[in-house]
């Protein structure tokens, strides 16, 4: 048992500041923080992308990335009855390398990459127990399977000995987790852990998180942009914009009583998404002729087998899948990752060739045409007509091109309009999606990831489509910006007669987008129906664990800690 | 792990096969043959050439046959009785003037590979974690100098100071007395003592080259998550540099050896000759200039071989180092 200070705080930050010299004078990331984490209890550091939240979380225990640097402020660690200064030591000082890892844990966003590929999961965690513990090899090797047991990993003995790729993100979490409480550390601090993961895993997590901690008696500061989840877990919030903390106060205040407009104004962009659009522009009618009918769609990847591979089993990535989108209607597609909705997504737009189904697409002389027998020609003309959107607004756009050539890319390639008319077609584009038409000639790097998704979207626009394809087009984006890009889309819908297929994990973006939804598991279509329908009363049970799942930002009423859980066929060990 | 061996090597025959067709008529490309190239020289020398000699010693050689039929008596005279024919130029069996050479050749190229190995590693590692300070300055400095500055005149110049200073006359790899003395702890004194220049010259450019690799493969790892989450598990900063990225930088590197090795065997050849080497690349640029095709043949075919080999134990070291290729 550690002593504590006398309110239970072990970890008290005052007046924080961190600077990032830059060429041009310098960013202030962090500005007079003040935190108190207080032993079994969740502290939630809330804001979004760039608000300084996780260089906070890092200069805790002096992982600020260079050039970053701490100018002032103090971080008392109280354990042991005796009061440290973090800040005092220096970044490679042994005194701080007891306290990473053996009093601060750490864990991160991404636990596809937060793992070494060329060491076996066990030896990474034996490692951290060698450091602090100072056991011999095979102590820490039983610690480390103990360890993996509590984290819930099926086989510990023999998944230690296994390497990272072969760990399912879930599981991978799991292993940063128990990595993180290897040494037995007072605080835990964990840097947006589910936001890479899948709405039923994220639950699993934090479930997981919260039982270590009733358990351990574990401080814990939860960094995360989702408010979602803040409600679900937190008891006390820091709302963070702009490297300061604009409002600080328990759970139920800050989505009760919020003071600060920053909070009421994030509040507000999580509740506006909880509800279907009020923007919707009413233009679909089930009655209609489809525009698009997909007919027992399937793809099946594995090995073709060359010289002396044998041929193994094939993935049916999708498995029969049949539809219908209808002129000006939103269908949203919606799964966990693995679930198929990207491969059918890029299947429609013959990205990726079926193994076998149907594609068939009514042009605008109400023609029908069998998409996946199309030549050369027909396709490019079909690509004119279905347009795609791309999740990351950051990888999607050519960093070496201007914004002028990127949505005049297509113009230029279907030689449709060249010089004053192209220009002329990007400028009204642009003004279009809500930029401005003097930005053409800059460079992506100079937008926003907001902005950036907008000129993605101009240049979805250039062709005059008739159905946009938008895979994951919001989940890149802060919670705030996302509901702006949901409404232009929905603006966009009325004045120029667009069909979106909306692909997503996140159900509240589909309930407020579209008017029908699609669920998609393991290939297979599970239920298709009226949005408000399928989100609000599921049919079926995998439907209802994953709607049950998602985290209710509401304090007094937590969902996702009541949530029902589905079962599927039994999986051994670990998913690739 | 030994199936993926065995599938390897039974890769290995297709490529050596077509290598070896590749070399044989790259080596008859030039128009004539040995015989106008002694011919031209004899006439040269002004010594008259008697047409029905010519002629005869095509006879002999086989060289009015059509040219697959050469190939076939070439290739299966090697693989069938490990006989590679006669050189012209030298008259003696290829054999002979080839494993003489090899031996010497393979050592003085494995000094040279280790040296660049121990050399570039460490610096390479430390420009890349104190990015931008001085040491990383001088070093890419140098690094680039050693780059630039060609093979020969690097040797004319260690052979002046060697001498001046040290002594020495490093010309060939033996000094007089033991040129044709039998094996002994002072021939092979002798033998390392004369090794350093050329080591050192060997060395240099690779040494150049593997810093800036190994500086850019760092660079990249340097920065990845894992090396974070490694920080904040509590090691210190060196242990987790080489335990981690260095480990994953390595990589890349590792798949150079396969043209290391056979670099090393022909690519030295400027140096060879300055230095009065006796390794292969003068032996083989000499059989090229004199249309000498069993020798040449032989030789490249040998260097195929060793790339070939190179190859696969880098593919062999690389499943070794890391796992994800193992278990593909």
């Amino acid at each position: 048992m550690t002593q504590t200070s006398e309110n239970g705080t072990v970890l008290s930050v005052r007046d924080l500041s961190v600077d990032f010299p830059l060429q041009k004078g310098v960013l202030h990331a962090v500005r007079d923080v003040n935190l108190d984490i207080k032993r079994g209890k969740t502290l939630a550091l809330v804001g979004e992308s760039g608000s300084g939240k996780s260089v906070s979380a890092r200069s805790l225990i002096q992982l600020v990335d260079s050039p970053g640097r701490i100018v002032s402020g103090k971080v008392n660690l109280f354990v042991d009855g005796t009061a440290a200064d973090i800040t005092a030591m220096g970044a490679k000082s042994p005194h701080i390398r007891a306290i990473r890892g053996g009093r601060i844990g750490l864990i991160f966003q991404e636990p596809m990459s937060a793992l070494s590929p060329m060491h076996k999961i066990g030896d990474q965690i034996d490692e951290a127990i060698e450091i602090h513990l100072g056991l011999d090899k095979k102590a820490a090797r039983k610690r480390t399977v103990e360890l993996l047991r509590q984290v819930e990993i099926p086989n510990p003995e023999r998944m230690a000995d296994q390497y990272s790729f072969e760990y399912s993100g879930g599981m991978r979490q799991r292993v940063c987790i128990a990595m993180a409480l290897a040494c037995d550390p007072d605080i835990l601090i964990a840097d947006e852990p589910t936001t890479a993961l899948d709405v039923t895993t994220q639950a699993e997590i934090l479930d997981l998180i919260k039982r270590l901690q009733e358990q351990r008696g574990l401080a814990v500061l939860l960094i995360t942009h989702d408010m979602g989840v803040v409600a679900e877990v937190a008891d006390e919030v820091a709302v963070m914009q702009k490297g300061r903390i604009v409002e600080h106060g328990t759970a139920d205040e800050i989505f009760y009583t919020p003071k600060h407009p920053y909070t009421k104004r994030l509040l507000g962009a999580t509740l506006k998404l909880e509800h279907a659009s009020d923007h919707k522009a009413g233009t679909y009618d089930p009655a209609s002729e489809p525009i698009l009918k997909i007919r027992n769609l399937s793809k099946h990847f594995g090995h073709v087998g060359g010289w002396f591979s044998r041929a193994g089993p094939s993935i049916r990535a999708v498995d029969d899948v049949s539809f219908d989108l209808h002129r000006g209607e939103n269908l949203g597609i919606v799964g966990e990752s693995g679930s198929g909705k990207t491969t059918l997504g890029r299947m429609i737009m013959r990205i990726i060739e079926p193994t076998s189904g149907e594609v068939i697409y009514t042009g605008s002389d109400d023609k029908d045409q069998d998409v996946l027998a199309l030549q050369r020609k027909g396709l490019k003309k079909y690509h004119a007509a279905v347009r795609m959107i791309f999740q990351d607004p950051f990888a999607s756009l050519n960093p070496r091109m201007t914004v002028k050539q990127i949505v005049g890319d297509p113009l230029k390639i279907n030689n449709i309009a060249s010089g004053r008319a192209r220009d002329d077609r990007v400028a009204e584009l642009l003004e279009m999606v809500g930029l401005s038409a003097e930005m053409m000639d800059r460079y992506p790097h100079a937008f926003s990831g907001g902005q950036r998704q907008r000129i993605g979207i101009a240049r979805a626009l250039a062709l005059d489509p008739r159905i946009i394809i938008a895979d994951e087009a919001t989940s890149a984006l802060d919670v705030s910006i996302r509901s702006q890009i949901l409404d232009l889309l929905l603006d966009l819908q009325k004045r120029l007669d667009l069909s979106f297929i909306f692909i997503a994990h996140d159900i509240s973006v589909v309930r407020y987008f579209c008017d029908r939804v699609l669920v998609m598991h393991k290939g297979k279509l599970v239920e298709i129906g009226e949005a408000e329908q399928v989100c609000t009363t599921p049919s079926k049970a995998y439907t209802q664990a994953l709607i049950s799942a998602i985290p209710n930002p509401d304090p007094r009423n937590k969902r996702m800690l009541h949530r029902t859980r589905f079962q599927s066929e039994p999986q051994a060990g670990a998913e690739a | 792990m030994l199936a993926y061996i065995v599938k390897r090597v039974l890769y290995m025959i297709p490529t050596l096969i077509a290598i070896s067709i590749v070399a044989f008529l790259l080596i008859q490309l030039p128009p004539g043959d040995f015989v106008t190239t002694l011919a031209a020289e004899m006439s040269q020398q002004g010594d008259t050439v008697d047409p029905t000699t010519l002629r005869m010693l095509r006879e002999q050689y086989g060289l009015d046959e059509p040219i697959w039929t050469q190939y076939w008596l070439w290739i299966s005279n090697i693989v069938l009785e490990g006989d590679f024919g006669r050189s012209f130029d030298w008259d003696v069996p290829v054999s002979d003037l080839i494993w003489n050479r090899l031996g010497l050749t393979l050592v003085l190229s494995l000094c040279a590979l280790i040296f660049t190995w121990v050399i570039s590693l460490p610096i390479g590692i430390y420009s890349a974690v104190r990015k931008y300070s001085v040491g990383d300055y001088v070093a890419s400095f140098l690094a680039f100098v050693g780059l630039a500055v060609p093979n020969f005149l690097l040797a004319l110049i260690l052979m002046y100071l060697a001498y001046k200073f040290f002594g020495i006359s490093v010309d060939g790899l033996f000094s007089a007395e033991y040129e044709d003395a039998p094996w002994s702890g002072g021939k092979v004194l002798d033998l390392a003592q004369h090794l350093i220049v050329p080591v050192i010259v060997l060395g240099t450019s690779g040494t150049a080259a593997l810093v800036r690799i190994m500086r850019a493969n760092l660079l990249d790892e340097l920065y990845k998550p894992y090396v974070t989450t490694a920080r904040a598990k509590g090691l210190s900063e060196w242990r987790l540099i080489l335990r981690y990225p260095v480990r994953a930088a390595l990589n890349p590197f590792v798949s150079t050896i396969g043209w290391a090795l056979p670099e090393l065997v022909s690519g030295a050849t400027v140096t060879a000759i300055v230095l009065n080497l006796p390794t292969t690349g003068p032996l083989l640029l000499r059989a090229l200039i004199a249309q000498d095709v069993f020798l040449a043949g032989a030789m490249i075919l040998m260097l195929s071989v060793l790339t070939v080999i190179g190859t696969l134990i880098s593919d062999l070291l690389l499943a070794w180092l890391d796992p994800r290729i193992r278990y593909k």
